[in-house]
């Protein structure tokens, strides 16, 4: 919402300059996004008049003017303009004048010809981008006033940034009641008087089919005698601060009382019209050419005043071009109308239609305006078209369809409980009172009824907040919040997101954020089973698909970043993932997940260290570090990963992720020679913390034997590990595997598998009998499953 | 006499010249071995008065104990000497670096959210999730956003079926919490929200911290504008941080209003930041409607809730001095690492 400051002030005045009534606009809920002046400083430019005008004797295009400027003698002016007339108004910058970009108006020769002062564009005085000529002043415009004075161009324009729920700010009525409410100032509307009506003029007959969509219609005929006159000044400068162009009489007049009202109108070229109007939901093949040139497919969402040719406007939203007024349209058919927000909700934007009408009633209108607007909009009109006729006002109302405007109990006791500080009863009183809200009963509740504007206006809570920002929030004591004491529960056996994070960050992963949309090709090349979950609407192909796994973002952000040169990229991301697959709620899974991804080198360049490429086992070291315990890997086929080096992570019986290099296949597409190694988890196993069992710590020295077994190459080291593992007496602590061989000594396709079994003794010390015993039931086991032969 | 005096003279002048162990002992041989200069002497007394023998021994094995003395503290000086040499060989250029393994980052967006938390936390907050793909109902219609309100239409949410969207805001979770949560309820929840919208100040994505303390006693206006005022003090970590609140609209909040703080980066004298005006916006908040809570069973009377949302990116942009909201999603390592 624009507007000007001088318009304001001619409905309310308070002791305010620009800037203080901003603040207490904004303070009081209605955000002044910004406050401009509507022209940029300068001064001693007035009114002109030319006189003469003749050629200039030395330069084709110049003209010598004489300008009467009020002063006793007119000025002589060298003037490049091409539009000069004999008898034309026009701003005259006097010498000494300075204007916008420093240009200060010194009397001069100009080719020989003296030169007393500037004729004026308006580009020159900075009221316009881009002008042709000097700009033409109005025939009753006084010679030798002030230009600022004239055009009131010391005037400010407010910019409000208004939330949905003020839509009786959307006027000037509106803003001044507000300003009148907030400063405790007098309203002071303009007084005009009703035209009386011609009862033998017509109206037409209007039938409201869609109740819900409109439930009230009020309209009316008028005659025009001279429909082309100019728009006044005034008006086109007040249209002009509020962001509207002028066009023509009739339109600006339709605008101008929306603006001032609240009450949107629309003309038809009541010779366009046929027969009765209607009032209804379009029918579906019906079409429209509206007046901004597009022809739209009517759907049955869609609210329209037809005749009995068919949909002639948009309710509430646009006219159609075949019933458009025109400066020479004589005879117009005024309409004023309540459209419900309901029956205009998204159809604007949806239809790419930009319509203040629109804006409005989505809002919410005040339905009590529809005959006061019609007057004024007619008192105007015959005013200035050279005057005219004007038919019986025709006011249809389905009253139980109109917002439902039920009293609503407010009581001080629970203000204050609610703001949480004393406020006076009759402090109280007078808000709500100056609001414009009926209050009855006594201080211990009263039964609020909010006027007809305050379409917000609906709980008690509604009333709370009137109080508070007619109070001002800045009253309010900032209070320490109380509340019981009470512990925030951590649990023990959780592991937060930092510390996993910790953890890889000290293994140089560096965290990311992708979005959670990704481009579908991603998705195909990298998913298991690529997502189906697409946007209806999304912004664009590349962010279509919600991801399914974390590679896409973590790929992407790989080559975004092997394109600026670096090197070693090692990063995660935590987030959701979405499958297909419902949840609880029939909305799609979306578990948590952690992913990472690692390129390039083992460690960053440095002295004294090979550069060499980081491997399965490197990452799968990370990967080992963040699980629970009990997890394991067992080789996997995966569509992304290379076959022989992926793995799936099993824990607790499920598969709970895998890791892997990249399948050389996919090296192109992202344009890489060497394949980075990814691993993706989820989250929730590895929150869990493992408990620390305590038993007695040994008093005998743990004492170590060493077996090498042979066995195929293709035996899982796993597979022989777990088994020697489940196969060893309780006081073996643990065995580890610590060499693997092939090569010089070991037949060819078999492999050398060194382990390492730890004997602790807690009772007594094992014999060299006892120890022999162990290692050979181990080999036993060896020897039996898997074939293997001690090296 | 002289004699034996010129022998210790040339003896020990003998030891210090000799600079490795085994000239050392050679020489030690030549005057205290068996058959050494001094060890001959010895010997020789016999031949001597037996009035002089006792003197002329006495002298000789005074020689021969300075002699014993001077070798073993010339030992000693070439091991040491000898140890230094290899330590000197051994010596390392401490100035070269150490062995890196390189070192991540908290993402900036994380790391804002991570200094929320433990903020809320300490102030008794428990942190509280919910999905990001959301139905309608718990995203619009449960926190009082009517199925004409213009936040609904597509041009702000993003659509994955009719009546499923991307969440647009993190205070659903205010709704899921309260349904299945015994009252007062305390909690923050944080997360990723999403907008159709993307120019230089809109990301499609981007994180909301939604806060929510509904209870019996305690809970006004006067109540939240302490408890915010003391977040964003902590949170800039500037005690007299100046704050302000300004009356404002959302949907499931009344009253409602909007939080500014003194522009923290030219303390409220005006800069490109925040316009000129001294102030930053930097959250929403207000008094939970009734319209939210008495659907869900609670009764509005006896129950008050307070309720705020604030932006991550913005916080951590003002915290941080990041100028392109942009650059937060880009992940250029060059920009994150400042972030170590």
């Amino acid at each position: 919402m624009k507007f000007s400051e001088a318009w304001l002030r001619t409905w309310v005045d308070p002791d305010l300059d620009a800037a203080e009534l901003a603040h207490v606009l904004t303070m009081g809920g209605l955000e002044v996004e910004a406050l401009s002046p509507c022209a940029p400083p300068f001064d001693q430019v007035v009114v002109g008049q030319i006189l003469t005008v003749e050629k200039h004797p030395q330069a084709d295009r110049l003209n010598c003017l004489t300008v009467d400027v009020g002063t006793s003698e007119p000025l002589p002016i060298v003037c490049g303009a091409p539009n000069v007339a004999v008898g034309m108004k026009a701003p005259c910058a006097l010498v000494g004048a300075v204007l916008p970009g420093d240009l200060t108006i010194k009397a001069a020769k100009v080719r020989g010809i003296e030169s007393q002062g500037m004729m004026c564009s308006a580009r020159e005085l900075g009221l316009n981008e881009e002008s042709e000529g000097l700009l033409a002043l109005d025939a009753q415009a006084p010679v030798g006033q002030s230009l600022r004075v004239w055009l009131d161009l010391d005037d400010q324009q407010f910019t409000l940034k208004l939330t949905p729920n003020r839509a009786d700010c959307l006027s000037m009525r509106g803003v001044a009641r507000e300003v009148a409410a907030l400063t405790q100032c007098s309203l002071t509307p303009p007084i005009f008087i009703s035209r009386e009506a011609n009862p033998e003029f017509g109206t037409r007959t209007v039938q409201i089919d869609a109740r819900e969509g409109c439930a009230r219609y009020g309209g009316r005929v008028i005659h025009l005698e001279q429909p082309d006159q100019p728009t006044p000044d005034w008006m086109v400068r007040r249209l002009e601060r509020a962001g509207l162009r002028a066009k023509a009489l009739v339109v600006d007049v339709t605008n101008y009382v929306m603006l001032e009202l609240g009450q949107p109108l629309h003309a038809f070229a009541d010779a366009a019209l046929t027969g009765n109007l209607t009032v209804r939901w379009a029918r579906e093949g019906e079409s429209l050419t509206v007046l901004s040139g597009q022809t739209l497919a009517l759907t049955a969402d869609l609210l329209v005043v037809a005749d009995e040719a068919g949909p002639q406007a948009l309710a509430g939203l646009m006219g159609g071009q075949n019933s458009a007024v025109s400066a020479q349209t004589q005879d117009i058919f005024l309409e004023a109308a309540w459209f419900s927000p309901g029956a205009l909700a998204g159809r604007a934007r949806r239809l790419g239609l930009a319509s203040e009408a629109a804006f409005r009633f989505e809002r919410g209108v005040d339905a009590s305006l529809t005959q006061e607007a019609l007057e004024r909009a007619t008192q105007l009109l015959l005013d200035y078209a050279g005057g005219g006729q004007a038919g019986p006002i025709l006011d249809l109302v389905h009253p139980e369809k109109l917002p439902r405007r039920l009293p609503v109990r407010v009581r001080p006791d629970r203000v204050r409980r609610l703001l949480g500080f004393e406020v006076a009863v009759d402090t109280m009183r007078q808000i709500l009172t100056r609001l414009g809200v009926g209050l009855e009963g006594n201080d211990v509740g009263w039964t609020a009824t909010a006027p007809t504007w305050r379409v917000d206006l609906e709980r008690e809570v509604d009333y709370v907040e009137e109080i508070a920002r007619c109070v001002g929030y800045d009253q309010i004591p900032m209070q320490v919040p109380r509340a019981p004491l009470r512990a925030i529960h951590l649990p023990e056996r959780e592991r937060s997101r930092q510390t996993v994070a910790q953890r890889l960050q000290a293994r140089g992963f560096q965290e990311v954020i992708t979005y959670s949309f990704v481009p579908p090709e991603g998705e195909q090349r990298l998913a298991m089973q690529p997502s189906i979950l697409n946007l209806l609407n999304p912004l664009s192909q590349d962010l279509a698909v919600m991801r399914s796994t974390l590679s896409v973002g973590l790929m992407e952000t790989l080559v975004f970043n092997l394109k600026r040169k670096q090197e070693q990229v090692r990063i995660f991301e935590w987030g959701r993932c979405f499958l297909p697959a419902r949840d609880t709620d029939g909305l799609c899974a979306q578990p948590l997940r952690l992913g990472g991804l690692w390129y390039g080198t083992r460690f960053p360049e440095q002295w004294g260290i090979e550069s060499e490429s980081a491997d399965f086992f490197d990452l799968k070291g990370v990967v080992e570090e963040l699980l629970p315990s009990g997890a394991s890997f067992v080789s996997t086929q995966h569509p992304a990963l290379h076959p022989g080096r992926s793995a799936e992570v099993w824990w607790n019986g499920q598969s709970i992720g895998w890791l892997g290099e990249l399948h050389p296949r996919l090296g192109p597409s992202y344009d890489l020679s060497r394949m980075p190694l990814l691993f993706e988890l989820e989250w929730i196993p590895l929150t869990r913390e493992s408990w620390p069992e305590y038993g007695p710590t040994p008093r005998f020295q743990p004492v170590r034997r060493d077996l090498a077994l042979v066995v195929e190459e293709s035996i899982p080291a796993m597979t022989l590990w777990d088994a020697l593992r489940a196969a060893a007496p309780k006081n073996v602590a643990d065995i580890l595997l610590f060499d693997v061989y092939q090569g010089a000594g070991v037949e060819e396709g078999k492999k050398s598998l060194a382990f390492c079994v730890k004997i602790q003794d807690t009772e007594r010390s094992s014999t060299e009998g006892e120890l022999e015993q162990i290692c050979q039931e181990l080999i036993g086991v060896a020897e039996r499953r898997f074939g293997a032969v001690l090296r | 006499m002289q004699v034996l005096m010129s022998l210790q003279e040339e003896a020990l002048a003998l030891f210090a010249r000799l600079d490795t162990p085994h000239a050392l002992e050679e020489a030690k041989a030549r005057y205290l071995g068996k058959t050494g200069a001094l060890t001959e002497r010895l010997k020789g007394l016999s031949v001597l008065p037996h009035e002089e023998r006792k003197s002329a021994g006495a002298a000789i094995n005074q020689v021969k104990g300075i002699l014993e003395r001077a070798l073993q503290q010339r030992r000693e000086a070439l091991v040491q000497a000898q140890q230094e040499r290899e330590l000197r060989a051994s010596a390392l250029d401490v100035t070269l670096p150490g062995r890196q393994h390189g070192r991540g980052a908290t993402h900036p967006v994380t790391r804002t959210l991570e200094r929320i938390e433990t903020l809320f936390r300490s102030l008794g907050f428990e942190v509280a999730e919910g999905p990001e793909v959301e139905s309608d109902d718990y995203n619009f219609t449960a926190l009082n956003i009517p199925a004409d309100h213009p936040a609904r239409a597509m041009h702000d949410t993003f659509y994955l079926a009719p009546g499923v969207v991307l969440r647009t805001h993190t205070s659903p979770v205010q709704v899921r919490y309260l349904k299945s949560h015994g009252l007062p309820v305390r909690i923050i929840a944080p997360g990723r929200v999403f907008r159709c919208d993307s120019d230089v100040t809109h990301t499609p994505m981007f994180h909301q911290v939604e806060g929510l303390w509904v209870a019996e006693e305690g809970v006004s206006l006067a109540a939240l504008k302490g408890l915010l005022s003391e977040f964003m003090r902590h949170f800039f970590e500037q005690e007299d941080l100046p704050t302000r609140f300004r009356p404002s609209f959302f949907p499931f909040t009344e009253p409602s209003a909007e939080m500014d703080i003194g522009c923290v980066i030219c303390q409220g004298h005006g800069c490109r930041v925040c316009s000129h005006t001294g102030w930053l916006e930097v959250l929403g908040c207000g008094l939970v409607h009734p319209n939210v809570l008495e659907p869900l069973g609670i009764d509005s009377e006896r129950y008050v809730g307070l309720a705020f949302g604030l932006g991550v990116e913005r916080l951590a942009m003002i915290r941080y001095g990041v100028d392109d909201l942009r650059t937060f999603y880009e992940n250029d390592l060059r920009f994150l690492k400042h972030f170590q």
